[in-house]
């Protein structure tokens, strides 16, 4: 099946799902657009500030995969939400009653995202960076190798779509890695300090939510607890290379974005991030 | 620091399967593989390729350009060397 960026013609006939199901679809959609959305703009925060240009590029390519990825997941929300009267998203529906995937991304509060707490973080440096990339590249393949046999046909389409570009981003994040690791006492110190900052929002990737162990049930969606081993060992293989000690996940680790328990940081970033949409509803450019 | 242990790299890519690899740049890169990412991310955005050959700028030998008259100025006018005086039969029509 060959997704392009509107999923919302008719060859994608969405499920017919109704009442709690459908909620919960709603839910997990979000889920991984929230993801998707949130790290793509941190990245772009890197556009003309990158320390090389091919790298500024590069890091703009990647947030531009993941905005991509966000609009395919918003638009199917939206298409699922505009389908039932009891969806709580309806309060978002503007004048003709719908929503849309830009009502979805910029009219919700911070309480209303679902994304982990990882990918709000602030930039930091180049380390910290490409941790972030690497922790959440790693995670996004794992899930999406199995999401692709999804049984909800346009979720199993967009992972595996998503797939390739996440192989990439997985590739260069790796790559980064091991360099900004076995690299200079200056390079090594910075990634370490990285390690030290963003694994305590390492747990939360591979701990599912409520909606997600439901769905999982059906396969519709991928019960995350258990793509753990599958991250532990790409990261060990990849720490190993780096001639980096082994992650160990001493810090207490974060839990909540799933819930929509954020930090002040992603509300900063959407205050940046929605500010257009909120001022002027509906422009265009 | 990029740009003084970087080496420059020139970058060659090939649209489709069958045609040879044509110069598109040229960027800095650590070493093959950053440069052949690096290539990827700046050079096929637009889906200009499908394989990437990347060579260090210093293994490129050049001619001199002080040269050409020495170097191309003398096939001009020797005419013989082309195979234009072939009559070629009407039968043979993809020669």
């Amino acid at each position: 099946m060959n997704i392009n960026s509107d999923i919302t013609s008719t060859d994608y006939e969405a499920p017919a799902y109704s009442g709690e199901m459908l909620a919960a679809v709603v839910e997990y959609i979000l889920r991984l657009a929230d993801n998707a959305l949130i790290l793509g703009h941190r990245n772009s925060e890197w556009t003309g500030f990158g320390p090389i240009l091919e790298q500024d590029i590069a890091l703009s390519n990647i947030a531009l995969d993941l905005v991509g990825q966000a609009r395919n997941y918003y638009q199917y929300a939206a298409t699922l939400v505009n389908r039932s009267h009891e969806s709580p998203w309806q309060r978002l529906a503007t004048g003709k009653n719908q929503v849309s995937e830009d009502v979805l991304a910029y009219f919700r509060d911070a309480p209303d995202f679902r994304n982990c707490l990882l990918v709000e973080q602030v930039n930091g440096d180049w380390a910290k960076t490409i941790i972030r990339q690497f922790f959440f590249s790693t995670y996004q393949f794992a899930l999406f190798e199995k999401l692709s046999f999804s049984a909800d046909k346009i979720i199993s389409a967009i992972a595996e779509k998503s797939l390739k570009e996440v192989t990439y981003h997985l590739r260069w994040s790796s790559e980064w890695v091991i360099r900004l690791g076995d690299g200079t006492p200056e390079s090594q110190l910075r990634i370490k300090n990285a390690i030290a900052e963003l694994h305590q929002f390492v747990s939360e990737l591979t701990s599912p939510a409520s909606y997600e162990l439901f769905l999982a049930k059906y396969n519709i969606s991928v019960d995350v607890s258990k793509l753990r081993n599958a991250w532990q060992a790409r990261t060990d293989e990849v720490f190993n290379q780096a001639t980096l000690p082994p992650l160990s996940l001493s810090a207490k680790q974060a839990f909540g974005g799933k819930e929509g328990k954020h930090s002040d940081q992603l509300q900063s970033l959407l205050n940046e991030m929605q500010i257009m949409q909120r001022t002027y509803p509906g422009c265009e450019w | 620091m990029p740009g003084k242990d970087w080496p420059l790299w020139e970058i060659f890519i090939r649209s489709k399967q069958g045609l040879d690899h044509k110069h598109v740049g040229s960027l800095h890169a650590a070493d093959a593989q950053m440069a052949i990412e690096n290539a990827r991310d700046v050079y096929t955005r637009r889906m200009e390729g499908v394989s990437i050959w990347v060579v260090e700028s210093r293994f490129v030998h050049a001619s001199n350009p002080e040269e050409a008259p020495s170097l191309y100025d003398p096939a001009n006018d020797k005419v013989y060397r082309h195979p234009t005086f072939y009559n070629l039969p009407d039968e043979l029509k993809h020669m």
